[in-house]
């Protein structure tokens, strides 16, 4: 399929600037760049794929990054040191080896590209992509993409439940200790300590 | 815009990916290295779907599924820094090295 001139240049730009700016992710001394960068490189991807025709997925990558990215950045500033990148920043481990895998996947995966033959079969002309996703979604692949609600469901509760700071019955680090029936009562469901050396104070409340 | 640069242009986003989760210390720019690898296999699953899959609608499915992934792959990280931050004070993968035995 041969496309106009611009998009081509469009392409070559994004392209360069995709490949470039994820690149800088890994080497900018400040992680909050480090994000706007990885942000800059996913825009990029999704303007690609708006060339490409996929209008729904390249406008969804641009909400849903612009949103993933600015909680990296947070998370950046909460947890790391060095948020700003007022000094050089080079936190890496077996960096040679690292190096060497990235380049492999790269030269294989480039082989695949180069070397496959892929079937020539572009869009047909009267195709709506974003009707058609939708078709799609809602029709015969509802199974999918329902299944796929389900499990950021329970990834939204594995995620409470590994970040919490408190479970149900108290602090998480500690011991569960149930409330009472009544108002400062003995704890509900709990086996009747008869060893002195147990160690649970039925009449601690938390 | 061919469907060789487009996959050569996934090819190198998930090369820089690879080193980014095997090379960095920080959790956060491990995970930033995992985005990059699933940035390249979208760009490759909407390529294949435009120019050689006849804009069959299960193309643009997968790419949907692998933004859900990428989602959940981003919240349960986080997750889990916040858990081994809070219990180790952890904020590079050095500082777990207990979970190697």
């Amino acid at each position: 399929m041969d496309y106009p001139l611009i998009v081509d240049l469009f392409f070559v730009l994004l392209s360069v600037l995709a490949v470039v700016s994820g690149w800088r992710v890994f080497c900018t001394d400040s992680m909050v760049r480090a994000s706007f960068f990885l942000l800059v490189s996913f825009i990029a991807v999704g303007l690609i794929m708006i060339l490409l025709a996929a209008q729904y997925l390249g406008v969804a990558m641009f909400f849903m990054m612009a949103v993933e990215m600015m909680v990296m950045a947070l998370f950046m500033v909460m947890f790391m040191m060095n948020p700003a990148g007022l000094n050089p920043m080079m936190m890496v481990h077996q960096h040679r080896f690292a190096i060497v895998a990235g380049a492999v996947s790269f030269v294989v995966l480039a082989a695949v590209a180069l070397l496959a033959e892929f079937p020539d079969s572009p869009l047909p002309a009267d195709l709506d992509p974003v009707t058609s996703l939708g078709n799609e979604l809602l029709g015969d692949s509802m199974l999918i993409f329902e299944s796929a609600g389900i499990v950021l469901l329970t990834t939204m509760i594995g995620v409470v439940v590994l970040s919490s700071h408190r479970g149900r019955f108290g602090a998480a680090e500690e011991g569960s200790m149930p409330p009472g029936l009544a108002p400062g009562g003995e704890p509900a469901g709990m086996p009747k300590e008869s060893d002195e050396g147990g160690g649970h104070h039925h009449h601690h409340c938390h | 815009m061919t469907l060789t640069t487009l996959l050569l242009l996934a090819a190198a986003l998930i090369g820089i990916g690879v080193y980014g989760a095997l090379s960095q210390q920080s959790f956060v720019m491990l995970m930033m290295g995992l985005e990059l690898i699933l940035n390249g296999v979208m760009l490759a699953a909407v390529a294949f779907w435009a120019l050689s899959g006849a804009g069959v609608p299960e193309g643009q499915l997968l790419t949907i599924v692998v933004m859900a992934v990428m989602a959940i792959e981003m919240a349960m990280g986080f997750a889990l820094v916040v858990a081994v931050f809070r219990t180790n004070q952890a904020d590079v993968t050095e500082g777990i090295t207990e979970l190697k035995h």
